[in-house]
């Protein structure tokens, strides 16, 4: 952890990295809990819903003969509407005084995961959603699960359906209770759990009268208190060459600035080949060349020497090396209908590189549906 | 400046980065709209100046001549390579929107891409939509795999998961890259003003009307504006509640029609 107390210097011309002002926000939890129900509520109880999507919702509702649904928001597909499940992550964006949102509705039917991991791996935070009467089920387990090896630690808890059992505080102790000690098995410490009714509106945009026991902050409220996410300008410096362009006799090294930063004139060596140069220039089209490039830039080296780096070598100061290694230890999801075989060759992917991969040994194995 | 523009840039100058590197045969669909024009000034920055590879227009006939005139002046200032692609069969057969709009967008549209696709075996198509469009363009993917006609299979989409996007297909397989697939309405024109990129003058109001979004001149209507420049149109953004989409009438044809039009390759 040696290299976290170092503190960025500010860039130049107004290029600093600023906290990002918008924060994606994800919406995960098991089948008919009322994801798509809560996004289209929350949209709809702070005037986001332009007045002719309502109309058309509206429209669809009445062909339907059921009362206006708010998950046909986000469930925008006929056969989503038709089947009354969500099939495809979708995103959508949503505004508070604070800041911007992205919100990704994730499909919570088990056949769909890929499709629920698709819109949880972009997520900065995340909000998991239960049914208060239902409790904790198979879907609830694997998207928690998975939230926590997707390395999203900001979650918000959302007890949904207490309209079922007139706001019974019980209800909602129980399965807060039993969410909690769930969550705390995979180290994550929820930021607030709130009692909901995603249908009738409590909780949602404002607290209402229903719910009076009940003194933290409303779903609105807990999307503010979420932290911004920051550029890792502190980490040390590293780039993964995404492609190399050799236009008017020189060669471009164009990629992005995954952490830290570097100068112009700074010693710097390609891994794993272990060839070393020094940044000749930094380039970022239509400005002048930059002075330093910084962590989530996406720029184009030149270097004092002429080498031969390829795509999927990684950049580092020479002063500040990563260890190469050719084993590592990884948890691994596996989501393909073939099983994963101890033996076999696999591709494996990392930031721009793709190598050749045996599996040596499983030391561990758990099912996610029964965690 | 916004820094939730610099982090909107830099994912979209990765993604066009990526296509690049991944597809050796790759285009880009210019529509000569505003979402078109940033993906342009995007693909200039992720090359530094350059635009590696053509520009396809499909011509349906039916655009206003302001816009083919804008298209002409922009690709000559680029330096870029414009392809025209034209449905001649169906132009000559008469094809037009009084036969059925969404007859007319698949044949003119649709098929005047899926012909040039072909003509010219492009793996990659670099496309400038948005998610905040319409609802089945929310469900996109950035790497967006077509079947042997271009159809979209949206009810069984591959993961993807963080930039690692998924290149490896069959053979014969033909990928939409969807690089601005994040950004709003707003971003587009926040972007434009930031970045001081110029864009068809069909968007400025005149007489208190301006077109939203460009399409071809039957099917496109106005709304009423007096947003005569580009941090008007901003301004007005910002309390608009009407759908941006609402002046194009292929959308309003029946319920789902976008999303029945894009099954079929459409844009």
């Amino acid at each position: 952890m040696k290299h976290q107390g170092r503190i960025a210097p500010p860039g130049k011309n107004g290029r600093e990295m600023k906290t990002a002002e918008t924060l994606k926000i994800v919406i995960v939890g098991h089948v008919d809990h009322g994801k798509s129900t809560l996004i289209g509520r929350l949209f709809h109880d702070t005037g986001m819903i332009p007045e002719t999507r309502v109309a058309e919702i509206a429209g669809t509702c009445e062909r339907q003969g059921r009362p206006f649904e708010y998950a046909y928001l986000m469930d925008a597909l006929e056969e989503e509407r038709d089947q009354n499940v969500t099939i495809d992550t979708a995103q959508t964006f949503f505004k508070t005084d604070k800041r911007t949102y992205v919100i990704i509705d994730a499909p919570g039917h088990k056949e769909f995961l890929k499709n629920m991991i698709t819109g949880a791996a972009s997520a900065d935070a995340a909000i998991l959603l239960l049914d208060g009467v239902e409790g904790v089920q198979e879907q609830t387990r694997r998207h928690a699960y998975l939230l926590s090896l997707l390395g999203i630690r900001q979650v918000v808890v959302a007890i949904n359906k207490l309209d079922m059992v007139d706001y019974d505080r019980q209800v909602f102790q129980r399965t807060e209770n039993d969410i909690r000690a769930f969550l705390h098995t995979l180290d994550i410490t929820p930021a607030s759990v709130v009692p909901i009714s995603a249908r009738e509106g409590d909780n949602i945009a404002s607290p209402g009268d229903r719910m009076i026991w009940y003194g933290g902050p409303t779903i609105l409220q807990a999307l503010d208190n979420f932290a911004n996410v920051r550029a890792e300008t502190g980490l040390p410096f590293r780039f993964p060459v995404q492609d190399v362009y050799k236009w008017d006799n020189e060669r471009i090294y164009a990629g992005r600035v995954e952490t830290g930063q570097v100068k112009v004139g700074d010693p710097v060596t390609f891994l794993p080949s272990g060839r070393q140069t020094e940044v000749k220039s930094i380039r970022l089209w239509p400005n002048e060349d930059l002075a330093q490039a910084r962590a989530g830039e996406c720029v184009g080296f030149t270097f004092a020497d002429e080498l031969f780096a390829e795509r999927g070598e990684v950049l580092a100061r020479s002063d500040d090396l990563p260890t190469t290694v050719g084993e590592i230890k990884a948890s691994l999801f596996w989501l393909a209908r073939n099983s994963f075989v101890k033996g076999k060759n696999y591709r494996l992917k990392l930031a721009t590189a793709e190598v050749d991969a045996t599996c040596v040994a499983i030391e561990e194995r758990l099912d996610s549906s029964t965690l | 400046m916004s820094d939730h523009l610099d982090r909107l840039e830099a994912e979209s100058i990765y993604i066009l980065r990526e296509a690049y590197n991944r597809f050796p045969n790759l285009a880009m669909l210019y529509s000569i709209g505003k979402d078109s024009t940033v993906m342009i000034h995007l693909a200039r920055k992720a090359f530094f100046g350059k635009l590696p590879f053509p520009l396809v227009h499909i011509d349906t006939t039916y655009k206003y001549p302001e816009m083919i005139a804008f298209r002409d002046r922009m690709t000559k200032e680029w330096g870029a390579e414009l392809v025209v692609g034209r449905n001649e069969e169906a132009i000559a057969a008469g094809m037009g929107p009084d036969q059925g709009r969404l007859l007319c967008c698949a044949k003119l549209k649709t098929e005047g891409l899926t012909q040039m696709i072909d003509a010219k075996g492009y793996q990659g198509l670099l496309l400038g939509i948005r998610r905040d469009e319409e609802g089945s363009r929310a469900k996109e993917r950035v790497f967006s795999p077509r079947g042997q006609q271009s159809e979209w299979s949206y009810k069984d989409q591959p993961p993807e998961l963080w930039d690692q996007f998924n290149t490896n297909y069959p053979e014969g397989t033909h990928v939409r890259v969807h690089p601005i697939l994040g950004w709003t309405e707003l971003n587009i024109w926040e972007y434009l003003a930031r970045e001081k990129v110029e864009i068809c003058p069909l968007y400025f109001a005149r007489d208190g009307k301006r077109f939203r979004s460009l399409g071809c001149a039957p099917c496109t209507g106005t709304i009423d504006s007096t947003a005569a420049t580009v941090d008007e149109i901003i301004e007005e953004l910002k309390v608009i509640r009407a759908p941006e989409r609402a002046g194009r009438a292929q959308d309003q044809e029946n319920a789902y029609a976008m999303q029945k039009l894009r099954a079929k390759g459409y844009m």
